[in-house]
């Protein structure tokens, strides 16, 4: 009887301790739950040459990429929907999968199922243990965007001065700042301010949402610094209006 | 047979937790003189000259007088400035208490102040912008986690680091010049040198140590060190290039 007792103790800790180690190989995106068992053989046949064995962001083809291939086992993300150093959430990794990552060598990877990309993010998460000992963070909040106006857009031509944004990004948002040329990422390698006047879409979504975002949150593993806690919710909608200004003279520019 | 081992199990929580143990222990730990160790950081040969730094990128950077780099700063006697002092063993599984006292880095003429800040695991830093331009505080830890805020001038900042690490590189991208270090203890037994040179660790319970000296350019020396109650040992480290 005792011996029973034992053995069911030992069983219910067995299937607990599975269940919370399954529960970290997994992914949560919608109603979608990713595997990185599945992932890890999509992994190998479509990740592997750029983001290595490893995942460390030193595949094969590594050397000849700039930017080069995310380090996962940092776990430091550019496009996140989380606050400054935060794990980005699963549905953010999800999106760069499904998105592509422009100005890189990051294509899109709407061709795969939504499961099997539910399973690469799983996967991904694998390589740094920080996705299994921090605890899951909130996401920033994004308010409704005002209207645009003229008094919105000279709010945040006056809030891209005083921020210092043209000091990497140019006056004129060209990207050629006088300290651009001295910005590395935090693995060293050099990094280009965006230019905002190219066209070019940008890296994390192009949308106004996805500048107040990126604002927000800031890219990690970048210069790009957050927003968060020196301007209003207000104010950062009026510096992506301002930046639509710049996006929308380079598309008029180009007849498009 | 339960309520024998519930009475027992009771009678050893109580001693593990009755307040009056606890009590004599601070005493007893206040009551015992403790040991220090001081000295003095000389830099052997003579210090590079500093290299004028040009601020007119940004013209509300005003360092007061012509700014210069900080790599290696050593008086005119060989004191070597910015080398943080520390216990790097001997300690034990002791843990300690961060102080409820902030540390604080000031940004100011576009220079970190001081150029190596230290603290203690999970202290609060004030990071303290007294300039009239924005910066982007950024430090890249290799142990703990990376962030990175805009601050706009006036704007108050808090960090804190939650793991040991010496020392994490911080800088300002948008001030490409503004490079310093922020030292993380996991005890409070660490100095960073001044003008002079000299450091001091006091407080420490009597017993063996490990002290090192670390620079962020000249890297880091280490010396063993017995220390009894109430004695102040004396000892100096000498950096070369």
């Amino acid at each position: 009887m005792r011996m029973m007792a034992h053995k069911t103790r030992v069983t219910v800790a067995f299937i607990l301790f599975s269940a919370l180690s399954s529960y970290a190989q997994e992914s949560h995106v919608g109603s979608l739950v990713g595997s990185a068992k599945h992932g890890k053989a999509l992994y190998q046949r479509y990740c592997i040459f750029c983001h290595g064995p490893q995942g460390d962001g030193n595949g094969e083809s590594a050397p000849y990429l700039d930017p080069k291939p995310r380090d996962f086992t940092k776990a430091t993300f550019k496009c996140r929907s989380t606050p400054s150093g935060d794990l980005p959430l699963d549905s953010d990794l999800y999106d760069t999968i499904t998105r592509g990552v422009h100005a890189s060598g990051m294509p899109s990877w709407r061709p795969l199922l939504r499961q099997e990309r539910a399973d690469l993010v799983a996967y991904i998460k694998t390589f740094s243990p920080r996705f299994r000992e921090e605890p899951a963070v909130s996401p920033i909040q994004v308010p409704p965007e005002p209207p645009t106006s003229a008094d919105s857009v000279k709010r945040g031509s006056q809030l891209f001065q005083s921020m210092n944004c043209g000091l990497c990004h140019g006056q004129e948002g060209r990207g050629n700042g006088p300290s651009a040329a001295s910005l590395t990422d935090t693995r060293g390698y050099p990094i280009r301010p965006f230019d905002l006047t190219s066209g070019t879409k940008l890296k994390c979504g192009d949308s106004d949402t996805g500048i107040f975002r990126d604002l927000t949150t800031g890219l990690d593993g970048t210069p790009m610094p957050s927003f968060a806690s020196a301007l209003k919710p207000d104010q950062i909608w009026d510096l992506v209006h301002y930046i639509a200004t710049l996006r929308a003279a380079a598309k008029a520019a180009d007849g498009r | 047979m339960k309520t024998k081992y519930t009475a027992v199990a009771l009678v050893f929580l109580l001693a593990i937790f009755s307040p009056q143990r606890w009590l004599a222990d601070a005493e007893a730990q206040d009551a015992s003189p403790s040991a220090s160790v001081a000295g003095v950081v000389k830099f052997d040969g003579t210090p590079p000259k500093p290299t004028r730094i040009d601020m007119a990128v940004d013209p509300n950077c005003k360092p007061g007088s012509p700014a210069v780099t900080e790599d290696i700063v050593a008086g005119a006697n060989g004191s070597l400035e910015n080398v943080v002092v520390f216990v790097a063993d001997g300690l034990g599984d002791h843990t300690f208490q961060p102080p409820a006292q902030p540390a604080v880095l000031e940004q100011k003429g576009c220079l970190y102040r001081p150029h190596v800040v230290a603290l203690q695991t999970n202290q609060k830093l004030n990071v303290v912008n007294s300039d009239s331009t924005t910066h982007n505080i950024h430090p890249s830890p290799a142990n703990n986690r990376e962030s990175n805020a805009i601050q706009p001038p006036g704007v108050p900042l808090e960090l804190s680091f939650a793991r040991e690490e010496i020392a994490i590189p911080v800088k300002c991208n948008v001030h490409p010049w503004m490079r310093g270090y922020i030292a993380v203890f996991k005890h409070p037994f660490f100095a960073v040198t001044g003008k002079d040179g000299t450091f001091e660790l006091k407080g420490l319970p009597p017993g063996t140590y490990t002290i090192t000296a670390w620079h962020g350019k000249l890297g880091t020396q280490s010396q063993k060190v017995t220390v009894s109650a109430g004695q102040s040992q004396k000892l100096d480290f000498a950096f070369k290039q």
